[in-house]
């Protein structure tokens, strides 16, 4: 049985700017398990980056949570037979203590532009020291009472934080990580460069790293070399991923499930062969239909989705999708909200076509 | 090297041979050459008719370079391209000019019939010139005359590639992605080229404008026999458009084949790590992905032999000491491999 580590209910994140309001998410629902890859893709502008900033509680102004819950069940890192207690992250300041914990130290990110996401003035070795620092506590025995030993946690020294830096340039499989560890990010490749981002998210040993499209801006054959990496990790931590892309290829591979989005909505999501062998909703259908696969040369042109993703402040009527939809029901699509329903076991979709109207 | 090219007939249009391009390391105060960038170094490659021959590789490995340099963007360090044309002959018969022979207002002239696409429809149109002074600067440049008529080919142009005649008046930041990408797409058309040099023109598009975009080339092609160069580092999409395709590795081409051939039977062992590392959308997929260990090698300072030997699963003592010959193994597919003829290796 999976354990849930992160459950979203039903968000919502509105963004205040001064030709309207914008549902930059609308009503999404997912959760991510303990040792699992949650995939979410989807166009640009679809929400799903800000589904995840929301997580974190940061996402930028004017964007803000206006609807739904988060709900992260929290555990020990020290003491893994507590029991998890829950926190509603929506509920926390922004700017408060815990969240500022939870960041970085039980929720890791990593970022799709490797180069500007490292600070150029900083060593790979003060980049990650930076994060044990802050997130990172050594247990010290400092007593015995009875059977049970009393523990202490102090932060880490800075001695100690080289030591961890140089094993985890070490882990995600840099060469020479006791050179390295003192080089700038322009110093080192792009593909060095996402590791030593994977090296400082996973430092502090979090329970799940957020991954937004992070082998978008590498070759494919650095690409395989994280997407390997970052499984090999998971097999070894049993943390969770979240893994946000618009690659399908990447997505087949690295996810348990997947989560299709458009406009803000989710509109179908269910186990990673489901998706791909029966697609529900005609947006995903079409998004299958529309890449061009290695090795397969089976018609001249491509199936191809009309039209253009709708603005944002002129959304269609009923269901968001109707406009560009090669199933589309007159009268039906154009008018009424389909709803987000369970069409089989564990398949979500939201269409008129598995609603009885 | 003229004989080594055997394949060799009036279908081809452009044919690029021994093609170089090192930008020089300077340093000091007298800014000493101290070595070179062979981005470029010995390409050859043949376009024919109507065809699209894809160039994909690494980033870093000298396909935008190469493209450019064959349209003079770049000044070449070596090499031919030469080019069938009847611009220059009197008599209005083709003939075989070297593009890297001629003067400033030949080439100008020759910018007519050879049009680029570039990568960024965002910075690749200015801000301040509406659609229709974008896709008419390439006609009066050439001197066609201004008015009714010039605008009416503007529209016919807009029109073709999927935009309305309303749209010639406004500006670029009114348009998506997708849509800036056709006004780049007309405004190469403007000229009726036959060969555009699309310079990965789908990459900063989305999955679904992506196909939009490439089914207006493969329709654009059919229609006016334009033969492409396309140079694209996703190498489905340049599998899908490509006749055929060339593999690029630090500056130096591994392999050219049929876009069918090179998927099923390659012969070069960068295209089959390269093409295995290609994420496949199918979660079933049982892959037998080979895993290329380290970095693109650095082309001002390339490995000895064969570029690729650190990398490669199959290198033996020969492929560290010579550089492998660039040759045709079978009728249209060529390769740079010592061991060609005796691996076997796995296609798709």
């Amino acid at each position: 049985m999976s354990e849930p580590l992160l459950e979203i209910k039903d968000l919502r994140v509105d963004f205040e700017v001064r030709d309207g309001t914008i549902h930059g998410v609308d009503g999404v629902t997912y959760t991510v398990n303990l040792g699992e890859t949650l995939g979410v893709i989807g166009e640009s502008g679809c929400g799903k980056s800000v589904t995840a900033k929301a997580a974190m509680q940061m996402v930028a102004k004017p964007g803000k949570i206006t609807q739904g819950e988060i709900l992260y069940h929290r555990r020990s890192k020290f003491d893994p037979s507590k029991p998890a207690e829950v926190v509603n992250i929506t509920k926390l300041d922004p700017d408060g203590e815990t969240i500022r914990t939870i960041r970085g130290g039980e929720f890791a990110m990593i970022f799709q532009e490797p180069m500007s996401s490292l600070t150029p003035v900083y060593t790979a070795g003060t980049l990650i020291g930076e994060a044990l620092n802050l997130h990172r506590l050594i247990p010290v025995t400092v007593g015995e009472q009875m059977t049970q030993k009393i523990m202490k946690y102090r932060p880490v020294t800075k001695q100690e934080a080289r030591e961890i830096a140089i094993e985890m340039l070490q882990k995600v499989g840099i060469p020479k990580p006791h050179e390295r560890v003192d080089s700038y990010p322009h110093q080192l490749s792009g593909g060095q460069r996402q590791r030593v981002m994977i090296a400082i998210a996973l430092s502090c040993q979090p329970f799940m790293l957020i991954a937004d499209e992070p082998t978008t801006a590498l070759d494919v054959s650095i690409e395989a070399q994280i997407l390997d990496l970052m499984r090999e990790l998971q097999e070894t931590t049993d943390m969770a991923i979240m893994f946000i892309t618009h690659n399908l290829g990447v997505v087949a591979e690295m996810s348990k499930d997947i989560c299709v989005m458009y406009m803000g909505k989710q509109v179908e999501q269910s186990s990673t062969v489901n998706i791909f062998y029966e697609p529900k909703h005609p947006y995903t259908r079409a998004l299958l239909q529309s890449i061009p696969k290695v090795g397969k040369r089976s018609s001249d042109r491509l199936a191809s989705i009309k039209g253009m993703v709708p603005d944002p402040f002129h959304l269609p009527t009923g269901c968001v999708f109707h406009p560009r939809c090669p199933e589309f029901m007159p009268g039906k699509c154009d008018r009424i909200v389909p709803n987000y329903v369970e069409a089989e076991p564990g398949h979500w979709v939201r269409c008129l076509l598995y609603e009885n109207v | 090297m003229a004989e080594r090219i055997t394949t060799r007939d009036d279908t081809i249009l452009l044919d690029v041979r021994g093609l170089k391009k090192w930008f020089p390391i300077q340093k000091g105060l007298l800014k000493r050459v101290v070595g070179n960038v062979k981005a470029v170094d010995d390409v050859n490659f043949y376009l024919r008719d109507g065809e699209t021959l894809g160039l994909v590789g690494e980033s870093g490995c000298g396909k935008t370079t190469a493209s450019r340099t064959v349209i003079r963007l770049y000044d070449p360090t070596a090499g031919s391209a030469t080019y069938r044309t009847a611009l220059f002959s009197k008599d209005g018969k083709d003939e075989r000019v070297n593009l890297f022979d001629l003067t400033k207002e030949q080439m100008t002239r020759v910018r007519r019939e050879i049009s680029m696409v570039f990568q960024d429809p965002v910075n690749s149109l200015n801000p301040r010139m509406s659609v229709f002074d974008i896709v008419s600067e390439p006609m009066v440049i050439h001197g066609m005359p201004k008015g009714p008529e010039m605008e009416e080919s503007v529209i016919r142009l807009l029109e073709r590639v999927g935009l309305r005649r309303e749209h010639v008046r406004r500006y670029p930041h009114e348009f998506s992605g997708g849509q800036r990408q056709r006004i780049g797409i007309a405004r190469a058309l403007s000229l009726n080229p036959k060969i555009i040099f699309c310079d990965e023109p789908v990459s900063a598009l989305d999955v679904s404008i992506q196909a939009q975009t490439l089914n207006l080339l493969q329709d654009l092609q059919k229609d006016f026999n334009l033969a492409y160069v396309f140079v694209a580092h996703d190498l489905s999409v340049v599998q899908h458009i490509s006749d055929r395709v060339a593999v690029m590795y630090v500056g130096k081409i591994a392999e050219t084949a049929s876009s069918d051939d090179l998927y099923n039977e390659p012969l070069h062992p960068y295209t089959e790590a390269l093409m295995s590392s290609v994420p496949k959308p199918d979660p079933l997929y049982k892959s037998a992905r080979i895993i290329m260990q380290g970095e693109i090698a650095d082309p001002s300072n390339p490995p000895s032999g064969c570029y690729f030997h650190p990398r490669c699963r199959y290198a033996k003592d020969i492929c560290s000491q010579k550089a492998p010959e660039y040759r045709e193994l079978k009728p249209d597919h060529w390769v740079a491999c010592h061991r060609a003829e005796e691996l076997k290796l796995q296609g798709v």
